[in-house]
């Protein structure tokens, strides 16, 4: 999440569920939370019920907005419009938290002269180069920067080639940044930011959004009112902000709002990122993620990163938390490696893969189509049914030579060979398709030990209630044996190539009638211990770089602290206080609330009695207070840094955000982000209108996959394709089925896909409630129920009436109730951060009655062409946008 | 024991069914089919052999005086439905094995083995609660878990809502929170906040309900009746309706013979 991960340091929610309960204010923005997350919910409603105003933005009429006190219907794609005019909004009528402003954000920094902003370049910024699509960030700098600030949470952005500066230590200059306390200087980021959102005005706003003038303001009014020293609110997202061309920055913008009116760190305020399901955020803690290792490392790079020497200094930095790198990597080259890992070979550090490219998600399944791939193993995902264009999906799946499905049911992925609807039409015969699929059934989590990491960054453990069935087996025992038979086939290779899977240590304890490897095993390994004795160590400040220490994820080390597993902790609430510290475990060292030191004032003193959460104790010399403070234990407030400190010295007694190069939440992002220091509105890559504010239309970063199989429309005002799209999910199936659309309980409630119009659509396309309907885009058509409702309203843009209409994902063509693939109507594009999927705004058709051909472009139905007199109309001004052989691969240097 | 019941609070109430899908579980009760009804987000319909705790979705052209709404004039109500354990329980008071019982938690409890099938409670019941199973026959309903409630365990249902709309206890204890609620609602502005069935004098119909609701509109509008009455309670009445009947069939028998006569005579 680099969003979090850029602003703050971290990329986690800033706060828990619980302390939701203590916000004057709440706003759901990019979330149906009632619905997709009804049990953390409960502490919005505990909110609501102390009396706090609760905000639900979102194009539908959901049940999360049956809760609120205000809804706000907004059109899809347009939340950065909304939230810019936020921040215009808190800048112009002053209502930002002064104080806290100067003193823990980056506003005060003077930016280099060479910066230009997207006022000045209709919608770009400066350091755009038309070549690759990319940008570099060296305009963007603070001034008297040697080169570009390290972001912590970033991802690839200052090792990857081009960024500039390779083989040395960055940040050294931080201390020799200039500051402007009173926030006039012209190129202060403060003044930068007032300029960069002076046109995002209430009446722009609306025209974007489509969101009455009134209503805006309401909102606007109502979460500065609810901030300040005495009050707190806080923003709450999910996916509806992430999967956009532009998602991430939608995160920064709130980012900037949340630092504006001084909610970050404090009890009722932060930014709590809605996590997708059980363990997504363990998945990005220890990813299953291409450019990252455990605990937020990057990935090392083919080309600058063979030696650990070079890959630390690029990837280090010279002040803040990230100066502790080297002791994260070489503990985590120990866990890996074991005794193989020296000094002399460096750790092993050159037996870690490199990459040499973009290899997310879709960028795989592209090659994959195009046969470039051989094998795929596919655990917990449904990708033919939960990713986008479906039907690509599983053209690519056709040209791989094995498939591995592990799953606890016969999902649509496994099936595709057999069931998928091209199959039935004819397009693909069975009896063509080479791939050889392997099925594995996989335990369910009650049927082994483990733990989840959920939405607010806490492990919570399972144990195993009862043995799986027949030869279902826990994911763990797959890897593991994986591993082992691997292990065994290579062990008498004498090939350079063989010596990182020879050197990996793979050596768990097995248990029980299976020989099940053991799981707590694993948290120990991944907790961290000291080489000599394998005793567990205490938390990260123990690791060393010196390999006496081993560490599977620096960030969750603490987590077996004296060898119990802390993640297993279930004291009741009522036994201990409202932060309930000891229910599982948080990381970092269990820090409920992140950046903490923010809810005291400069001077270490609570800003005020009611929102009182961590202070300092001046008598005892230490932080102290409801959580475990997030800061340097016993440095007093008044500490302050000197010019041409290093390291953690850096971080002054009134720098709340330890993680970052300066200390201070970022307003302004130097560094980290690949579209932009700052949020820009762009439209998304299918849109009803064009954008009103620049010349160009889309994120100029984002990726493109321009291919017969994956047609794009019109970028604004396609004729073919007139409605707004936009999908999501519904309380009663989880994702792509794979675990409800098999249970009888949970299909009876929602049996049968649909479509969700508004009443004057269904008049205009002559849709009947119940009836059946046919959507359409591009990439192909689907058949489903209608439910015609006065949720969903027609959209007034610029004075033309839009509709829109709600697709939810959960169908495919397998299990107890079926039904068609939202997703075969999107195509594959993607934000350049994260490489996530617009799938919350496009456009489409709709049509009365049952006329799908099952027709799909990945197996050759040609769209329909624009009428005569139409033309495409870009989404780019001159020389800029993705190139063709999108997304870039990496050049050897 | 005491008595036990629920307290439904439907402005608490966010539409998640979790109730719905706790309730078939502990219970293990079959699915009602698989079909789209196109009311809404409910697809469940109604209470019945097999769902005992159902969720109403209620879209109406109103806004709600508490909520402000770019969809103008709207607002969307959910509320979850479940046997209401009337104090004057039609279904207990017709049946004629004995296999309906009221329990030692004052609730009202269908014997599985002693149920016959004969249906006289699914007509007896005000508010369409009880239900034959088509495969065997028998009358089934919510139990308010008395198999959980013995072990002083809270009914699933309660224990499953994620937000406290569905809260279980003594019913003095419930009786006074739903005061205390609606008291709150009406200063926050929710003027329509009224119980629905809280006690004997709320709903004479009935003698007051076990699991009772907090409402914010007319119970029509829940699908609930407004004026239930349980057929056993105008028994006194029926009877002596029908002992005047009887009476007035008496004498005009007797009339006819005798005026008859007269007429053979004449």
């Amino acid at each position: 999440m680099p969003g979090l991960g850029i602003s703050f340091g971290r990329g986690g929610a800033t706060t828990f569920q619980q302390d939701l309960a203590n916000a004057d204010c709440i706003i759901i923005q990019g979330s149906n939370m009632a619905e997709c997350h009804p049990v953390g919910f409960q502490w919005v409603m505990e909110a609501r019920e102390r009396g706090a105003t609760l905000i639900h933005v979102d194009p539908r009429f959901t049940r999360t907005s049956a809760m609120a006190d205000l809804h706000v219907p907004i059109r899809p794609g347009s939340d950065i419009a909304f939230l810019g005019g936020l921040v215009h909004y808190i800048l112009e009528n002053e209502r930002y938290f002064h104080d806290y402003v100067v003193h823990y954000t980056n506003a005060p920094a003077i930016l280099r002269e060479d910066f230009q902003d997207t006022e000045e370049l209709d919608g770009l910024f400066s350091g755009y180069d038309p070549e690759t699509g990319k940008y570099n960030p060296h305009s963007w700098q603070y001034e008297n920067m040697d080169g570009v600030v390290p972001a912590a949470g970033h991802k690839e952005v200052f090792s990857a080639p081009g960024a500039g500066g390779t083989g040395k230590v960055r940040g050294k200059h931080i201390t020799e940044v200039p500051r402007d306390k009173t926030l006039q200087h012209p190129r202060c980021v403060f003044q930068v930011l007032k300029r960069h959102y002076a046109r995002y005005t209430p009446d722009v706003v609306s025209r974007i959004c489509g969101v009455p003038k009134e209503l805006f303001l309401k909102v606007a009014g109502t979460l500065c009112d609810n901030s300040g020293r005495e009050r707190t609110s806080a923003f709450c997202y999910a996916v509806g902000w992430t999967q956009h061309s532009v998602g991430v920055q939608y995160i920064r913008t709130a980012s900037i709002i949340q630092l504006l009116l001084g909610n970050i760190g404090r009890p009722g305020g932060g930014i709590m990122a809605l996590r997708g399901h059980a363990s997504i955020q363990g998945s990005s803690d220890i990813p299953t993620l291409y450019n990252l290792l455990p605990g937020y490392i990057p990935m090392p790079h083919a080309p600058d990163a063979q030696r650990l020497e070079q890959y630390l200094h690029n990837n280090e930095s010279a002040s803040g938390w990230w100066s502790e790198l080297p002791k994260y990597v070489v503990s985590l080259l120990k866990a890996y490696y074991g005794d193989a890992a020296t000094k002399e070979n460096d750790w092993g550090f050159h037996w870690i893969p490199k990459l040499t490219g973009d290899h997310s998600h879709m960028t795989t399944v592209a090659n994959m189509a195009d046969g470039k791939v051989k094998g795929y193993f596919v655990m917990g995902e449904n990708p033919v049914v939960g990713s986008m264009n479906g039907a690509l999906q599983r053209k690519a799946l056709q040209k791989l030579e094995w498939l591995v499905v592990n799953d606890l049911t016969l999902t649509e992925t496994a099936e595709f060979w057999r069931t998928a609807p091209e199959v039935v039409r004819g397009d693909v015969r069975p009896q063509d398709i080479r791939t050889e699929v392997f099925f594995f059934p996989c335990a369910a989590h009650t049927e082994k030990d483990g733990s989840f990491t959920n939405t607010q960054r806490l492990l919570q453990w399972h144990h195993k209630a009862v043995e799986p069935s027949g030869e279902a087996r826990s994911d763990l025992y797959l890897i593991f044996e994986l591993g082992r038979r691997l292990k065994k086939l290579y062990a008498g290779s004498t090939e350079e190539k063989d010596r990182p899977l020879q050197a990996l240590t793979w050596d768990y304890p097995t248990k029980g009638p299976h020989e099940e490897p053991d799981a707590e095993a694993v948290l120990k390994e991944i907790s961290g211990y000291t080489v000599a004795d394998g005793q567990p160590v205490p938390g990260f400040a123990e690791l060393k770089d010196d390999g006496s220490t081993a560490c599977g994820c620096w960030i969750y080390s603490g987590c077996y602290a004296d060898g119990v597993n802390q993640t297993a902790r279930r004291k009741p609430g009522r036994e201990q206080t409202w932060v309930a510290s000891e229910w599982g475990w948080a990381w970092p060292a269990n820090r409920r609330l992140l950046y903490n030191r923010a809810s005291a004032d400069p001077e270490g003193r609570p800003w005020s009695e009611r929102k009182k959460y961590v202070w300092w104790d001046a008598q005892q010399g230490r932080w102290t207070g409801e959580d475990v403070p997030d800061f340097i234990a016993d440095r007093p407030p008044s500490y302050r840094a000197n010019k041409g400190d290093r390291g953690l010295a850096v971080i002054s007694g009134d720098d709340p955000f330890i993680m970052q190069a300066d200390g201070k939440g970022w307003l302004y992002a130097p560094s980290g982000m690949m579209d932009g220091p700052l949020p820009t509105h762009y439209e998304p890559l299918e849109s009803p209108v064009r954008n009103f504010l620049y010349g160009q239309q889309c994120n100029p970063a984002r990726y493109e996959w321009r291919r017969k199989d994956n047609p794009y429309h019109r970028a604004w005002e396609d004729p073919r394709y007139p409605h707004v799209l936009t999908t999501y999910r519904l309380t009663e199936h989880h994702t792509a089925g794979g675990m409800s659309r098999w249970l009888s309980w949970l299909s009876e409630l929602q049996p049968e896909m649909f479509v969700e119009v508004s009443p004057e659509l269904a008049t205009e396309a002559r849709l009947e409630n119940g009836g059946w309907c046919t959507v359409y885009t591009a990439r192909g058509e689907i058949e489903c129920r209608v439910l015609v409702t006065e949720r969903i309203r027609p959209l007034r843009l610029d004075g033309k009436r839009v509709h829109q209409i709600g697709l939810p994902y959960h169908w495919g063509y397998t299990g107890r109730v079926r039904g068609e693939s939202a997703n075969d109507l999107l195509g594959f594009t993607a934000d350049p951060n994260v490489s996530i999927q617009e799938s919350k705004a496009l456009t489409c058709n709709i049509l009365p009655g049952k006329r799908s051909r099952d027709r799909r472009a990945a197996f050759g139905w040609e769209p329909w062409p624009l009428p005569p007199g139409v033309v495409e109309v870009p989404r780019d001004l001159e020389g800029v946008g993705p190139p063709t052989d999108q997304p870039p691969q990496e050049k050897k240097e | 024991m005491g008595q036990k019941g629920f307290f439904t609070d439907t402005t608490l109430c966010i539409g998640c069914k979790a109730c719905e899908v706790a309730c078939k579980q502990w219970n293990q009760l079959p699915d009602d089919g698989f079909r789209l009804t196109g009311m809404s987000y409910d697809n469940t319909g109604h209470l019945g052999a097999s769902t005992w705790r159902h969720v109403a979705f209620v879209e109406r052209p109103v806004p709600l005086p508490t909520q402000t709404s770019g969809v103008l004039d709207f607002s969307w109500l959910m509320s979850s439905d479940v046997c209401k354990h009337c104090q004057r329980a039609g279904c207990l008071e017709a049946c004629p094995t004995g296999a309906i019982i009221r329990t030692e938690f004052d609730t009202v409890y269908v014997q599985p083995d002693v149920c016959n099938g004969c249906g006289y409670c699914v007509a007896a019941c005000p508010f369409g609660v009880v239900d034959r199973r088509e495969d065997d026959g028998r009358a089934w309903k919510c139990t308010l878990c008395y198999d959980r409630l013995g072990e002083d365990m809270t009914p699933a249902c309660a224990k499953a809502c994620p937000t406290a709309s569905i809260q279980f206890g003594d019913l003095d204890e419930l009786r006074e929170r739903a005061e205390h609620r609606v008291e709150h609602l009406h200063e926050k502005g929710l003027e329509q906040a009224y119980l629905y069935g809280a006690d004997a004098e709320n709903q004479p119909g009935t003698g007051g309900l076990n699991a009772f609701f907090l409402l914010v509109d007319r119970p029509e509008v829940y699908n609930l009746p407004p004026d239930p009455v349980v057929p056993t309670m105008k028994g006194r009445e029926a009877w002596a309706a029908m002992g005047w009947g009887a009476l007035g069939m008496a004498v005009v028998t007797l009339g006819a013979v005798l005026f008859g006569r007269e007429v053979a005579r004449g």
